[in-house]
């Protein structure tokens, strides 16, 4: 039973961000088949073209409603959840949010206005037009969002101000061009493609075991299989960057990920599975392969990876350091001009955060105990197993679709594809996992932050609002309830609509035809 | 380059301009949603309403969210306060406004009358809660707001949901509603023919007289029964931003301060009134289009009004008056203001153009022929 509000708040997000990334990736990846299908219908003027866009477009439209809903969710939660990270950090993590809105969310929103309702009123050029610009909008939104979110993984260009008591911006460019947010940038919208094709890839292959709409969905089953492969072989070669990238800011999460307790002597070895006991902090048991983590995490046969009690060690220093960054803090809090705290505060301010974990185990950081620093030391480090387990369905999962589509893309060359309902059968299976494994993403890098909001800077229990728990009950209990119907109402609409078929357009060309 | 109070005070503007460009924009399908169940009496009928914003209200929303994250941005200290201390009114427009993206496109992809009917209630709600909670939260705002920082700027709320519901704040939660249904009523007489326009038309006369005697009973009340902040300690314009280095003191009669101080800031009130009465008249001789930038101008005014009896406190404490925030102690740094202003020039001139562009492809009255022309692909 969670009593309080830090867990509270910490599940509450974790709910409302989970089921917003059920809808994000679809539009993220969907708009631009889209785009691919009415750029064939403007320069081939084949008319079942601009009836996959209108059609596919429809099931784009059911699924962005819901991602629309509930984006304004995590708007508002900053503010209303997480009210002193927003004080903390909006400094920085506030002007991305706004530039998302300036840059991405208008351009978006209103073309997918007259995306739906411009079809008679525009010229094809301009309405490709159109759908183009939606789907740059649609992706600079996620640009955006993840450079926020690339600045709670690895928080560069900010320095954090005693007058102020926050951090402050002092280098935007540092902020953009963030090597973490732009690994997640190409990692996320990628998986995003390969939901959006897999989408498409299995409906079709419904349509094709059925037998009905053959040529509409044969022709969406080669652009989803064509798409998805290029998609998917993206999504892995980035996944693989971005592994690269957390190895640099984010040991500790890949140590985590790989359940790699202890530093190996340089190439360490890959854990391909392992049984990681939280207790005893060891694997019960484990199945590795030599050389292999060092070489994809450092990209070198040198460079060693410190493995969990090696980090645990370097951040019990940085506590240390941050306790007296923390007493400091709190004497220039009494007295701005206490220059003796602010030398001291100078010295040891890029452990500020470390020392602020202390303050779970008592007010006063300059009376912690050597076993509140050792606890504080061992809170630095995720759980294990979830993060252990997470990364490898996710990868897992990857694997499988790239299978499949190069099953599919290989068949669909060849020109086969709806004779081999096996291919069919298995495409139409493979349904919820680029879901899945987009959920799992979201575990493996934001679980895997733990215990901190901003890495290094801030730790999650001290970002939450002031509430009460009761509140925290009530909205945990709105938010669900909200939800499950909208996800109800959702998934009826799609599956009405993706069993009717392009039918469900009233052209007069397709099977199922609703009668109008 | 601008110094620091300047951007400050720029950003005061901004944030108000925000907040009008949501108010016309977002306001007038919000409007158009409250009057739905009113001006269409069958399904074609609150088709036509329907489709009067379909293209246009997702577009629009993006005001509310650009402002959200420009506050969150400029203003973090009251983005960080405002919505943890409004928590269940901030929680109200949110669920409120989850009715709007599904209702919209989910209502007419099924042909049954009771799924139709719930997404009409639905759409009602999204149009007239978000409003009217922002007009409350306004008429809390000018009396103040129990909420305090501690030494480290941690806010905490210091009263209760229901302490929001007080009579003067009820009052602006209503001239707000009135404001945004007048608004959308102007939009769906512009937009429509015959009978709709018609009714559209009833209800614009009624919450105009709303509008304006809330407004005029607003401004009494506040002149006489309601005390103003003022800031008793140096105002330190340039300084960094610090909530906790000032002193406030309450005065009768203070939030018309502005007014004696610069009596040009009288014509935003002025504006409150003529746009309304300006709309209301060109609208009686079928100059619509006139009328709903009449209307606009109106909303402008009195969002003005709000902003500038308060100048220079944005979020003043009754409960610990010294915490109040304001403009020139709950900003962000220089230089994150200074960035947000040149992203701020460089995009909002694109908006609106490609805004514009939006809406006149899509000009035109809407009917029932429109509808069942555009059976499949229009809400």
């Amino acid at each position: 039973m969670l009593d309080n509000v830090v867990d509270l708040s910490r599940l509450q997000f974790a709910v409302t961000a989970l089921y917003h990334f059920l809808f994000v990736p679809l539009t993220i990846g969907m708009v631009w088949m889209l785009v691919i299908m009415e750029a064939v219908w403007v320069m081939t003027g084949k008319q079942v073209y601009q009836d996959m866009t209108r059609f596919w477009g429809k099931l784009f439209g059911i699924n962005f409603a819901l991602g629309v809903t509930t984006g304004i969710t995590m708007e508002f939660q900053f503010g209303t959840n997480w009210a002193y990270y927003s004080h903390y950090v909006g400094d920085i993590f506030g002007a991305p949010l706004a530039i998302e809105g300036l840059m991405a969310f208008f351009l978006e929103s209103t073309m997918i206005g007259l995306f739906f309702f411009g079809w008679n009123r525009l010229s094809r050029k301009q309405h490709l037009l159109v759908t183009i610009l939606m789907a740059i909008g649609t992706n600079l939104s996620a640009l955006w969002i993840l450079i926020a979110n690339g600045w709670m993984q690895n928080p560069v260009g900010a320095e954090f101000s005693y007058q102020t008591m926050r951090m402050e911006m002092t280098d935007f460019a540092a902020l953009l061009f963030n090597p973490d947010a732009q690994a997640k940038f190409v990692h996320t919208v990628s998986a995003g493609y390969v939901t959006g094709a897999m989408f498409v890839l299995s409906i079709s292959s419904w349509y094709l075991l059925r037998g009905r709409n053959v040529e509409f969905a044969r022709k969406s089953f080669r652009i989803a299989a064509a798409f998805g492969f290029a998609s998917i072989c993206s999504v892995i070669v980035l996944g693989d960057e971005s592994g690269y990238t957390v190895g640099e800011a984010q040991q500790t999460k890949l140590a985590a990920i790989e359940a790699m307790w202890h530093t190996e002597p340089a190439p360490a070895s890959f854990n391909l599975l392992a049984w990681p006991n939280e207790k005893r902090m060891e694997n019960d048991w484990q199945l590795s392969i030599p050389w292999v983590m060092g070489l994809i995490g450092t990209r070198s046969v040198g460079k060693q990876i410190p493995g969990i009690h090696e980090i645990m060690a370097q951040n019990r220093l940085r506590i240390q350091s941050g306790m007296l960054a923390v007493q400091a803090l709190e004497s220039l809090r009494r007295d701005r001009n206490d220059s003796a705290a602010s030398k001291v505060l100078e010295a040891h301010k890029q452990d500020l955060g470390f020392g602020l974990l202390l303050k779970k185990y008592t007010a006063d950081v300059a009376t912690a105990t050597p076993q509140m620093i050792d606890a504080a030391a061992r809170d630095t480090i995720p759980r294990v197993a979830p993060m252990f387990w997470s990364f490898r369905l996710m990868v897992g999962m990857g694997m499988a679709m790239l299978l499949l589509f190069g099953w599919s893309f290989w068949a669909s060359l060849k020109g086969d594809f709806q004779h081999r309902p096996r291919l069919l059968k298995l495409a139409l299976c493979c349904l919820p996992l680029p879901w899945l494994s987009c959920e799992l993403g979201w575990v493996v890098a934001e679980y895997g932050r733990q215990p901190w909001t901003i890495y290094g800077v801030l730790p999650t229990r001290l970002s939450v609002s002031t509430l009460s728990v009761e509140s925290l009950y009530g909205s945990l209990a709105g938010f669900v309830g909200f939800y499950t119907v909208l996800l109800v109402v959702e998934m009826m609409l799609m599956v009405r609509f993706a069993r009717q078929g392009p039918g469900s357009l009233g052209t007069g060309r397709y099977d199922h035809e609703t009668a109008h | 380059m601008l110094d620091y109070a300047s951007l400050k005070v720029i950003w005061w503007l901004l944030v108000g301009v925000l907040l009008v460009g949501f108010a016309i924009m977002d306001g007038h399908d919000m409007g158009v949603g409250t009057l739905l169940p009113f001006v269409g009496k069958d399904d074609t009928e609150r088709r036509v309403v329907i489709n009067t914003v379909g293209p246009h209200w997702d577009g629009n929303q993006v005001w509310f969210i650009t402002g959200g994250g420009a506050i969150f941005a400029a203003w973090p200290l009251v983005y960080a306060t405002a919505f943890s201390g409004f928590y269940w009114a901030m929680l109200l427009v949110l669920w409120a406004l989850f009715f709007r993206p599904v209702g919209f496109d989910y209502r007419s992809k099924i042909d049954n009358p009771t799924w139709r009917s719930v997404w009409d209630w639905g759409l009602f709600v999204g149009g007239t809660v978000p409003p009217l909670i922002f007009g409350v939260a306004f008429g809390n705002l000018l009396q103040g707001v129990p909420f305090h920082f501690d030494n480290n700027l941690l806010s905490t709320y210091d009263g209760s949901f229901w302490g929001l519901l007080n009579p003067f704040a009820l009052l602006c939660g209503v001239v707000s509603s009135a404001m945004i249904s007048f608004h959308g009523g102007v939009y769906l007489a512009h937009l429509t023919e015959g009978e709709i326009q018609q009714r559209a038309q009833r209800w614009v006369r009624v919450t105009g007289l709303v509008w304006l005697a809330g407004f005029t009973l607003a401004g009494i009340w506040l002149a006489l029964g309601i005390d103003g902040y003022v800031i008793s300690s140096a105002v330190q314009a340039n300084e960094l931003p610090d909530p906790l280095a000032k002193t406030v003191s309450r005065v009768a009669g203070a939030w018309l301060g502005n007014y004696q101080r610069w009596p040009l800031t009288m014509l935003l009130p002025a504006t409150g009134y003529l746009g309304c009465i300006a709309a209301m008249l060109l609208l009686r001789n079928g100059r619509s289009f006139a009328a709903f930038w009449a209307s606009a101008t109106g909303l402008a005014g009195v969002i003005g009004t709000a902003g500038i009896s308060m100048f220079p406190f944005v979020m003043p404490s009754s409960s610990h008056p010294a915490s109040s925030l304001t403009v020139w102690d709950s900003v962000s740094s220089q230089l994150t203001l200074q960035l947000m202003l040149v992203a701020t020039l460089i995009f909002m001139p694109l908006i609106i153009v490609y805004t514009r562009w939006a809406y006149k492809v899509m000009g035109g009255k809407v009917t029932a022929a429109y509808v069942r022309e555009n059976n499949h692909s229009a809400y």
